[in-house]
């Protein structure tokens, strides 16, 4: 059994105590920041990035650290779903349509178990689908040549887009403009600089880090700033919280379809853990019926969009470590940090650095069970932070990222270019365009030129080449189809309007 | 951990003044990250020199990453262009770079080079199912149909990996190098992957890249492109003995600040050939699969000088610079 040996390897890696520590620290501070409204996995990972820098983690403690942020994070999400109907991060959004009426109702403690235990069903199932899948793709990477390459990069953008906003045309613009900052710098087909203006600082090109920090943890700053950190009182009182072990058991059903749910939407590039909980939460309501009530604070209601995320959360890791696509915005933000600890994701990752492949599998495994201890019995620490005043986080926030990038390259340069990035970040956000593709095109976007020019290189300019295998042709259907799929689904997608009464 | 974190940060301060440093003690500078090869040959290098007693201090390494060494380079071309105390990490892709005017209009003869000890050998490799037995069938499938032989590399076009499989073929008679196929992928590995898919014929690479492949019997190496056969790898043909001329390989070295005296330029050099003696460096260099090279002084100068004189003329011809 290669697998149990592979397995052992990785528990031999993940159970060594520094390790651990990285993992429970990972999982507390996680779950913090996905309860926090506003701050998501995305820019939760993004944020914490330059600690593991200046921390000086080799690369398997940072990637452990780093997931288990995100596991933790994806967990976190529903306890501000469900106590302030504000969805912690984006995939929690379903979560608020049972969640808060149950709260509402005077069972906010069992919304919180039982989305806690779907949680866990959700991101176990995924885990061990990433482990027994993961090999697999890998092997099928060998058929990926240029032309399937760029149909996939195609795809990410196309289903991203389409998730990340209401707005086709808002979020094709923002892919744009990642897709221009990405043609920064010096071109490897030809080795000329574009677009540096003789500023040798951009010769390397944008470093996504910077981006990223400066369009996810700095604008978030402004926003602080504009707000004067309002909107952060608690809504509904906790009391003391049993375990519901009947409707546990009654949603076992619904948890483990969303599991599968979830994850199929997560191994999709560029869907992620957003459409995981949209099509679990949609999904259960169809199969349930009208009778069953969805949306005025079920059981299932609240099971369903959990596991879906959840699953999706381990299933947008496969494409991240086997084909190096990003399968949700923040395995994008991975798939940067992997980059910049010089690991190459892709289908050689799992014969080369199986340590760190393996390592990262049994370290999710335990930080599961670490979770779902905080995330039930625990569950009342986290409600407590969520009271933290931002005066408090602010300052943190832009600390930890002033140094984080500083270190990174030394170079003030890049400190000025993270402002500018907070700036764009703001304008956007106030013009409600969705800044994940942005940050997509960024990491993609050379990528995706270069695929295209291997294939126009190869082909000697044939535009047919692009659809010349099976895997391109299919990816280049599901790439349209996603793009054009949230424009009917507008109407459901809609987000929930904040009850007030 | 609190602690561990105010040490880095406190360690990130220190060497953020790196420029500082102390008068007398000899520092080297990578003009990469940390991790890279650059800063391997820094830290190496400069740690022997110190337990050998080559220098009486230790060797301080400074970080100046950015556009591809060119901005450690203007930094030495401009405001260190006589300290007799700085050494800078240097490599095949400098040189390339140098060649090709990729760094912003600087040339090669305005640093000096004082010696490289030790390279990563060039090689060309099929999959294990390829049809090519050996470089010569790679090129006699060329000239017979330029178009139908595709090339991988981990380097962008006109990057090293590109260069060598021209070098070959001219020499093997075909000059029309423009009609050669070469797509720049994002490392060897990746350049082993298309080329064991079938998207590619052959890959053009360094030893340490492919290593891994051929244990795991992946791909077959038609040549390696140096004088002798590399040891540990003796069953690997060089090219130069199957009758095609050519020595491609990524040498690590160093270069100093031009307007330095001679007599530095020669304790530079000397201090490098006693580390490339050193068994402290053997040890490394088998570590980090390097192969034997040593030109030290002068003679490195004449063969970086002859080096660039061909990869400026190659890229002519293939376009990458006018």
């Amino acid at each position: 059994m290669e697998l149990l040996a592979n397995l052992a390897t990785g528990f031999g890696i993940a159970l060594s105590p520094f390790t651990l520590m990285l993992a429970v620290f990972g999982c507390f501070i996680g779950t913090i920041i996905g309860a926090l409204p506003g701050l998501g996995p995305s820019n939760g990972v993004a944020i914490l990035i330059p600690l593991t820098f200046s921390m000086g983690l080799d690369a398997t403690s940072a990637l452990v650290l780093m997931t288990a942020v995100y596991y933790g994070a994806m967990y976190g999400g529903r306890i501000s779903s469900i106590l302030l109907n504000i969805p912690g991060d984006e995939p929690a959004l379903m979560t608020t349509l049972d969640g808060y009426p149950m709260a509402k109702a005077g069972r906010a403690g069992d919304a919180l178990v039982i989305s806690g235990v779907a949680s866990f069903t959700g991101a176990f199932l995924s885990t061990v689908g990433l482990m027994l899948l993961a090999p697999l793709l890998a092997r099928i990477a060998f058929q990926f040549g240029p032309a399937e390459y760029f149909a996939l990069y195609l795809l990410a953008f196309a289903t991203l887009g389409g998730i990340a906003s209401n707005n086709q045309a808002k979020a094709a613009i923002a892919s744009c403009i990642g897709l221009g900052i990405s043609m920064i710098g010096v071109d490897n087909n030809s080795g000329l600089p574009r677009l540096t203006f003789g500023n040798m600082h951009l010769f390397d090109g944008v470093d996504f880090l910077v981006a990223i920090v400066g369009l996810f943890a700095i604008a978030e700053v402004f926003f602080f700033i504009e707000s004067h950190g309002k909107n952060t009182s608690i809504g509904v009182k906790l009391e003391k919280i049993t375990v519901p072990w009947k409707d546990i058991w009654d949603t076992r059903w619904t948890q483990l379809r969303c599991s599968l749910v979830g994850f199929v939407a997560g191994v999709l590039p560029g869907a992620g853990a957003s459409l995981g909980s949209f099509l679990a939460y949609m999904s259960e309501k169809s199969l349930a019926g009208d009778k069953a009530g969805f949306g005025t604070g079920v059981a299932k209601g609240v099971a369903a969009p959990e596991a879906g995320n959840n699953a999706a959360a381990g299933g947008a890791l496969v494409p991240m470590l086997t084909l190096g696509v990003p399968g949700s915005g923040t395995t994008a933000v991975l798939l940067a940090l992997l980059m910049t600890l010089n690991i190459t994701p892709g289908p050689t990752l799992f014969t080369e650095r199986p340590e760190v492949v393996w390592g990262l599998i049994a370290s999710l495994l335990i930080a599961n069970f670490v979770l779902l201890l905080m995330n039930v019995p625990m569950v009342k620490v986290f409600v407590k932070i969520l009271s933290v005043p931002p005066w408090v986080l602010l300052p943190g926030v832009t600390m930890i990222s002033f140094v984080g990038i500083y270190s990174l390259s030394g170079s003030y340069f890049d400190l000025l270019l993270m402002v500018a990035f907070g700036v764009l970040g703001w304008v956007l956000r106030k013009l409600d365009v969705p800044t994940v593709p942005i940050i997509l095109g960024i990491l993609l976007g050379g990528h995706m030129e270069d695929a295209l020019r291997r294939a126009m290189v190869l082909s000697d300019g044939d535009w047919t080449y692009l659809f010349s295998s099976g895997i391109a042709i299919t990816l280049w259907i599901v790439a349209v189809a996603g793009f054009v799929a949230p424009m009917f689904l507008r109407g459901v997608l809609k987000k929930p309007q904040r009850i007030t009464d | 951990m609190t602690k561990r974190l105010f040490k880095a940060l406190v360690t990130s301060a220190i060497l953020g003044m790196g420029g500082a440093t102390a008068a007398g003690a000899a520092e080297c500078i990578a003009p990469a990250n940390p991790g890279g090869g650059w800063d391997f040959t820094c830290r190496q290098i400069g740690k022997i020199m110190y337990d050998i007693g080559a220098v009486d201090k230790p060797v301080q390494v400074t970080n100046m990453a950015g556009a591809g060494g060119g901005l450690a380079f203007n930094h030495v071309v401009t405001e260190r262009k006589d300290d007799a105390d700085l050494i800078v990490a240097a490599s095949s892709a400098t040189s390339t770079r140098l060649a090709q005017n990729a760094y912003a209009g600087m040339t090669a003869d305005q640093v000096r080079f004082v010696g490289a000890i030790g390279a990563d050998p060039g090689v060309i490799v099929v999959a294990a199912d390829s049809p090519y037995k050996n470089l010569n069938d790679l090129i006699e499938d060329v000239r017979a149909n330029p178009g139908k032989v595709a090339f991988a590399g981990g380097s962008a076009v006109g990057g090293f990996d590109h260069i060598k499989p021209l070098m070959i073929l001219q020499r093997a008679g075909i000059n029309d190098v423009k009609a050669i196929k070469y797509i720049g992928v994002d490392g060897g590995a990746d350049a082993i992957t298309q080329t064991v898919g079938g998207f590619t014929q052959a890959m053009t690479g360094d030893m340490s890249e492919i290593v891994g492949f051929l244990k795991s019997g992946d791909v077959r190496a038609l040549a390696v492109l140096t004088e002798e056969r590399v040891p540990g790898f003796e069953d690997i043909p060089t090219a130069k003995e199957q009758g095609i001329d050519v020595v491609a390989v990524n040498w690590r070295g160093l270069y100093i600040p031009k307007d330095v005296s001679d007599e530095t330029f020669n304790m530079w050099a000397d201090r490098l050939q006693a580390v490339a003696d050193s068994p402290e460096w053997k040890e490394a260099m088998a570590a980090n699969g390097l192969a034997p090279f040593t030109k030290v002084g002068g003679d490195f100068q004449s063969y970086v000088d002859g080096v660039v004189a061909e990869i400026r003329t190659l890229s002519k011809e293939i376009g990458v610079i006018q």
